[in-house]
């Protein structure tokens, strides 16, 4: 994955050399350990600041919306499937587009590695041949890089990027055998009365800062139902009716938009596994409609589209 | 001022007697990290964490505030007038709060407790409530508490601290408050003069290690208007998602909005923690909005933190080097890269 950062770097100087592009979006190297920053490189004095390993997790299709230059964008599988679902919503046009495609071998969960530390602090993080080696004051300690994944990316089905201009580099195997609903199902099978308990444990320690929002590439607009003051759709405080709304409503928002691309609860600063609502909606959209997010640009999503044949038993 | 010792072995029968005499609020670990919560026992508090994922300041300044209570009832001679909410000021203890996090509450008093205006429920809060600190021995590699005016062993906001020298605590009284409740708790025993030659040690190494990342009086010094229009904030506001994580979890952050919330006929004002991250902080009644664009949120924030708040207090930053937004932001914003840029001389 490291071997990323030298291919960004070149793609991005003979770009911005040919004019291809104005802009090209990517990371630079963190501060702290496991954390990289977004950066925008937009000369070739820039270039070198371009930087590439497993600390890449959020998605920088986030970056993307109403954007009017011509940028190049790195993306992995799942960024570039949220890249379909911007293009297919009208938030950016594909011809401005030039996608360096990064195959991915997942990425990293800091805070699966922070807990499999015990309070021991990292000082630096080392990524080579699929291991992760983690040093600190007094001790240096080692993991295999598939347990410590962001947990979206164990179930993960699309590390290949779906559209690109470019490849970094050679494509993976995608993963075979996953079964990505285990943890919506147990959910299913609850009673009602202990489906209500279980997502207000769920949510009970949320601050409502909105980071899940936020990270979340499909959260472009122009105003969030949360922010509205005129009417106030949602209240504010943090008791649970209002916090549960914030969730529900974020939540059907992403119906069929959604990649798991698990931007979202990689930035909760508390921990909250938000996916657990959006994963059932994907879920019910594979089965009701037989469509996966964010895999071509050919076909329109079944949610703003209306076919004769469209299922509605849900509605009674 | 008063110094005494206990072994280690006798640190829960002291929390406990701490719990007969007062609210005890301490580090507990819940789920995946520490925050600080009441405890009814000794074995809920955790003194082996680094320190707390969300600052204690929701003990002074909750996230949520009831401020008054309201009927809107038909026919109700009260209907419409607001009640202050009864609040509970009973006399409380944060053990094991860190000397950065101590710090904060005088960061905020300026805000909250002035000549002109205090508001009744952080004065209250604040006198009710005694800090009994944790020195830091082993600061994290994100905290910077030195290089902004106070440090892992200052006692500056406490009123008593403790030292973990291994085998016990070395107690320190700091205020009269301090003083009072260690006495109070019985604790007699002298400091051995190895646990004092420990403590001294500790707080050298702990100081040594930090260093000083930037200059705060270089940013005090530079001309506001310039720092306003300086072209890094391009570079720096790119990554931000504005999710508000880092104004949240940050000690010395104290905005807050006022919202009306109503059930059938009862109502009540809350105040809850606001974020000049978000676009609607700002957004005026007439639709304008001066900080629409994120550029302008992100600037203000350290603006606010690093400059302004010194150009009106002359009290130093409103940072305290906790570190809390250097880990948590998801997207790896540094405060301390951004203060170098604003100070433009890089020390380190
Ligand atoms: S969700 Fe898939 S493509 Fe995205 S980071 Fe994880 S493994 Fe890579
Ligand atoms: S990021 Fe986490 S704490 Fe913040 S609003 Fe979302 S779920 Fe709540
Ligand atoms: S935590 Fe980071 S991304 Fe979120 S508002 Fe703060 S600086 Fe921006
Ligand atoms: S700005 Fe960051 S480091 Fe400073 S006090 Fe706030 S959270 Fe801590």
């Amino acid at each position: 994955m490291l071997a990323y950062t030298e291919k960004i770097r070149e793609a991005a100087r003979r770009l911005l050399a040919e004019n291809r592009v104005d802009v090209v979006i990517g990371y630079r190297k963190g501060t702290i350990p496991f954390a990289n920053e977004p950066f925008l490189a937009k000369s070739s004095e820039q270039v070198d600041r371009l930087y590439w390993d497993g600390f890449c997790g959020a998605n920088l299709a986030n970056y993307l919306p109403k954007r009017t230059d011509r940028v190049a964008i790195v993306a992995k599988g799942c960024d570039s499937r949220n890249i379909v679902v911007q293009v297919l919503e009208n938030q950016i046009s594909r011809d401005n587009l030039y996608i360096l495609g990064a195959p991915c071998k997942g990425m990293l969960d800091r805070r699966a590695i922070r807990k499999a530390l015990k309070g021991k602090e990292a000082t630096s993080c080392e990524e080579e041949d699929g291991k992760i080696v983690v040093s600190g004051r007094g001790f240096s300690t080692s993991f295999e890089r598939t347990d410590v994944l962001q947990e979206n990316c164990t179930i993960c089905i699309h590390r290949n990027p779906v559209i690109y201009d470019e490849l970094l580099g050679d494509l993976v195997p995608e993963q075979q055998g996953v079964d990505r609903y285990e943890d919506v199902r147990k959910v299913e099978a609850m009673s009602p009365e202990e489906r209500w308990r279980y997502f207000e444990e769920l949510t009970a320690s949320c601050i409502r800062c909105y980071a899940c929002r936020n990270a979340c590439p499909m959260c472009f607009c122009p105003t969030c139902f949360v922010d509205e003051s005129t009417p106030q759709w949602v209240g504010k405080t943090i008791n649970p009716t209002d916090t549960r709304t914030f969730h529900f409503l974020r939540a059907y928002h992403l119906g069929g938009r959604c990649t798991d691309c698990g931007a979202c609860e990689r930035a909760c600063p508390v921990g909250i596994k938000v996916r657990q609502f959006t994963k059932k909606l994907e879920k019910d959209i594979i089965e009701l409609y037989g469509y996966e997010v964010g895999l071509s640009l050919e076909q329109r999503p079944p949610l703003d589209t209306y076919k004769p044949g469209d299922p509605e038993s849900f509605i009674k | 001022m008063l110094e005494v010792y206990f072994q280690k072995a006798k640190l829960n029968e002291v929390i406990e007697q701490l719990i007969r005499l007062l609210r005890v609020y301490a580090p507990v670990l819940k789920g995946a990290y520490h925050e600080f919560a009441q405890i009814k026992t000794a074995s809920d508090a955790d003194l082996g964490f680094q320190n707390t994922r969300l600052s204690p300041k929701g003990l002074f300044h909750p996230h949520l505030e009831r401020m008054f209570e309201f009927s809107l009832a038909k026919g109700d001679p009260q209907a419409s007038i607001l009640r202050e909410v009864p609040k509970d000021y009973s006399p409380s203890v944060i053990l094991g709060i860190r000397p950065c996090d101590a710090r904060a509450f005088q960061v905020d008093d300026v805000n909250f407790d002035t000549s002109v205006v205090k508001d009744p429920w952080w004065v209250e809060r604040r006198k009710s409530m005694t800090l009994v600190g944790l020195a830091c021995n082993e600061p994290c590699s994100t905290c910077f508490c030195t290089t902004v005016g106070t440090g892992p062993f200052d006692t500056n906001g406490l009123d008593a601290v403790l030292v973990d020298v291994g085998d016990g605590y070395v107690v320190r009284a700091v205020t009269e408050r301090g003083e009072e409740l260690v006495l109070k708790l019985g604790l007699k025993d002298l400091v051995p003069d190895e646990a004092a030659k420990k403590a001294e040690e500790q707080k050298v190494s702990a100081e040594q290690s930090l260093g000083r990342l930037f200059d705060t009086e270089a940013i005090a010094k530079r001309d506001s208007a310039e720092l306003f229009n300086a072209g890094f904030w391009e570079e720096v506001q790119f990554a931000c998602i504005n999710c508000g994580t880092c104004t949240f979890l940050c000690p010395t952050c104290w905005c807050f909005d006022i919202q009306d919330e109503v059930s059938g006929e009862q109502g009540e004002r809350v105040r809850l923690w606001d974020s000049c991250m978000f676009p609607l902080f700002t957004l005026h009644g007439s639709g304008h909005n001066p900080r629409s664009q994120k550029l302008q949120r992100v600037r203000q924030r350290f603006m606010h933190k690093l400059k302004y708040y010194q150009d009106k207090y002359h009290q130093g930053v409103a940072c305290v080097g906790c570190g809390r937004c250097v880990t948590q932001c998801p997207v790896n914003i540094d405060i301390r890269s951004v203060a170098q840029l604003m100070s433009a001389s890089c020390i380190c």
